[in-house]
């Protein structure tokens, strides 16, 4: 387990700032509750095996007498790195994500269970969408309840999106609450 | 009118059964009958009467019958003297009817055992080469336990106990696919009526059991959410963590364990994640901002498993966690010897009170199986004990639960873990489930023992559990007895026996407070707290009297 080096840390920034935008600072800076410690320390970015963990920072005091080829997982795993060096957001970032999004899509219940499969958002079936998104943002896709669903990237912004016909993609999909289902073993 | 009825039942029994007939005729005679003897007022109400008590008294035809009879012959005057000879005509019909079924009674009940009788060697063999024959089998089987149940009475001459109970174990297994050894095992277990009813409450599942994510919602809410969905383990709540599918008995070791806020708790045996979860729930409670909740080790050494424990750790929403693939008894170096609050040991078990889950365990186990899962079990329960901090503040404790019913690896283990290390047993907070065996055959186990639980499927309806619970009284590792004298002679605790018993008995601290240090012992005992790590400085620095 490492902390992030300079490159890591800017791709990891950069995504995140796609959904949360200057939210941003309040994920990096929010006071860490966890673990044992009565003052609250701070949340960091931890590397291990080329996944990324958002861990408070007794978390990883206490987590640093486990080897490395022991240690599986600690606190939330954002995401992770591929072969290519490309940082991708996992699904287990969403509750970080959805607490602090900055653009949101809420769908109706018809199209909740298709996008969980791993498809795209369609226009039909968008009940209500944050205004100012614009082509390339990322957007975080909720189902009616406010219970999150998954992340996306926006194919168009807000307005362009009024004109298309209901069969068009609305959000790219990235991920889903779907996948701890699906896809268990790649998590 | 109710009231009224009640009457009528009450004072007048013998009017009941003429009340019933359905002629009408007599129904006017019957309403005469009671105007007599009851009150004017009633006379418009025992119309609505009588067709009630015509249901009430429907089965008794035979009463009827003779009440119609009765009811034809009387006329309204005589009442007095028609009603005593009706009394009597009625009550010596019942005599008679109940002469007559108690003789046929007897009569099936002498003829059952005369009939039973245990198969000659020559049926069993033509029997083995028959394809078995289940409903034969079956009945041959009540029949053993209608005979072992009550053997004073019902056994044939010339056949003792035990060719019975072979013989019983013999279909049993038969009938239900078991092998000898469990079949053997569970037969001198329980006695034949309750091993019956736990080999049927085996064959059937239990219902499942879906725990609320306290993190994420509230069960009230998720309720309403789930009570029309099918099917329940795909639905967007259960992706979005917000329930987690565990049977009720997985529920209970953590219920035991009761973690804190802001305690360092392991989990040895962690995967899937079911009760890690819940710990996790406990500890954060309502997720805000202000409580602070800990840290929660999990360990697994399948790396297979692992997946499915951080997948649900994550799903669940579990934030303060470490996953680590440890083999248990390697816990105490990396972690550190006394350095957590609280453990919790699920131990591979042989899974003997799951059957209802996983059939292959019927046939599939054997002594050397047995012993070797409580073998390793001892070894895991030294290393969970080992890596707790007995002076934690808050903590000390040490949850051991297994998924088994045999008590080589339920008593037995808790038994060595007794003698080998100073911890007690503490009540494990559960009020049901039947406490643990203290004797069994030649085993003797610590009398504190019956704190411990046992959970049966066909008692609670849960699969077969053992949970114990632990607390550690020191950190220290006695090598000899010697630790058994370390109390001040005016504290003793009150359970006399524990004391200087040289039988390897641990127990002498009475700490059941959660402080973890004894008032009376406590000035000797804090310097020492606050130099935790060093265990040795326990008995270096107070003098053990070698008694």
């Amino acid at each position: 387990m490492r902390p992030l080096d300079e490159n890591e840390t800017t791709q990891v920034f950069e995504k995140l700032y796609k959904f949360v935008g200057n939210n941003l600072k309040n994920i990096v800076e929010s006071p860490a509750h966890e673990g044992p410690d009565s003052s609250a320390g701070r949340y960091c970015f931890r590397l291990q095996k080329n996944k990324v963990y958002y861990v408070s920072e007794s978390l990883v005091k206490r987590a640093t007498n486990i080897g490395r080829d022991n240690l599986v997982s600690l606190g939330t795993c954002i995401g992770k790195f591929t072969k290519g060096g490309k940082f991708h957001l996992t699904v287990q970032a969403l509750p970080l994500l959805a607490s602090n999004a900055k653009h949101k899509i809420w769908l109706k219940p018809t199209s909740e269970m298709s996008f969980l499969y791993g498809n795209h958002v369609l226009k039909g079936g968008v009940e209500k969408v944050t205004e100012n998104i614009v082509a390339n943002d990322g957007v975080v896709v909720f189902s009616m309840s406010d219970v999150p669903l998954g992340f996306g990237i926006a194919a168009h912004s807000t307005q362009e999106s009024r004109k298309l016909d209901p069969n068009a993609n609305v959000v790219l999909h990235q991920s889903d609450i779907g996948e701890y289902l699906r896809m268990e073993d790649e998590l | 009118m109710a009231a009224k009825r009640k009457k009528n039942s009450r004072t007048k029994k013998v009017e009941l059964p003429e009340d019933s007939d359905n002629s009408s005729d007599s129904k006017l005679q019957n309403d005469n009958l009671i105007e007599q003897e009851i009150d004017d007022e009633e006379m418009s109400d025992s119309d609505g009467d009588n067709p009630f008590t015509d249901d009430f008294l429907q089965g008794d035809e035979d009463e009827e019958e003779k009440g119609s009879d009765s009811g034809d012959e009387s006329d309204s005057d005589s009442d007095d003297e028609d009603l005593e000879v009706k009394s009597r005509a009625i009550d010596e019909e019942r005599e008679r009817e109940e002469e007559e079924a108690n003789a046929e009674l007897q009569l099936n009940i002498k003829e059952e055992p005369d009939e039973f009788q245990l198969p000659t060697q020559k049926e069993l063999e033509e029997e083995g080469q028959r394809p078995p024959d289940l409903p034969n089998l079956q009945k041959r089987i009540k029949e053993i336990v209608r005979i072992l149940s009550n053997f004073k009475d019902l056994k044939h001459d010339g056949t003792k106990r035990k060719d019975y109970v072979d013989q019983l174990k013999i279909d049993l297994s038969s009938y239900y696919g078991y092998n000898e050894f469990l079949i053997g095992v569970l037969v001198e277990m329980f006695p034949v009526v309750e091993l019956m009813e736990l080999i049927e409450a085996f064959e059937k599942p239990r219902p499942i059991c879906l725990r609320t994510n306290t993190l994420k919602t509230r069960r009230r809410a998720l309720a309403d959410v789930l009570i029309n969905r099918v099917p329940i383990g795909a639905t967007p709540e259960y992706m979005a963590g917000h329930y987690m599918l565990q049977s009720a008995s997985s529920i209970l070791p953590v219920m035991a364990l009761a973690p804190q806020e802001k305690e360092k708790i392991v989990d040895m045996a962690a995967a899937p994640g079911g009760k890690t979860t819940y710990i996790a729930a406990l500890m954060n409670n309502a997720a805000t901002e202000q409580l602070s909740p800990g840290i929660i080790y999990a360990n697994e050494m399948k790396e297979p498993r692992l997946k499915s424990l951080t997948a649900n750790l994550h799903r669940m929403g579990v934030t303060n966690s470490i996953v680590c693939k440890y083999d248990g008894r390697e816990l105490p170096k990396v972690l550190g010897v006394n350095s957590v609050d609280r453990v919790l040991l699920d131990a591979p078990c042989s899974g003997t009170g799951v059957i209802s889950k996983d059939e292959s365990v019927k046939a599939s186990k054997s002594t050397e199986e047995i012993f070797k899962c409580a073998d390793l079990q001892k070894q895991l329960i030294l290393a969970a004990i080992d890596v707790v901090d007995a002076t934690s503040k808050t903590g000390g404790y040490i949850v051991y639960s297994t998924c088994s019913m045999m008590i080589p690896e339920n008593e037995a283990v808790i038994d060595y873990a007794l003698r080998k290390r100073d911890v007690k047993l503490v009540p494990c907070g559960l009020d049901f489930g039947q406490p643990g065996f203290i004797r069994y055959r030649e085993h003797r186990f610590h009398p504190s023992l019956e704190k411990t639980r046992r959970f049966y499927p066909h008692v609670h309806n849960m699969d077969g559990f053992f949970v114990a619970k632990l607390k550690k009284m020191s950190n220290t590792k006695p090598k000899k007895d010697t630790d058994a004298k370390i109390q001040k002679p005016n504290s003793i605790n009150k359970a006399g026996e524990e004391s200087q018993q040289d039988d390897g008995d641990q127990n002498k601290k009475e700490n059941g407070k959660k402080g973890g240090v004894v008032p009376e012992n406590g000035k000797k005992r804090s310097p020492s707290n606050h130099n935790s790590g060093k265990k040795r400085k326990f008995p270096a620095k107070k003098e053990i009297p070698k008694a």
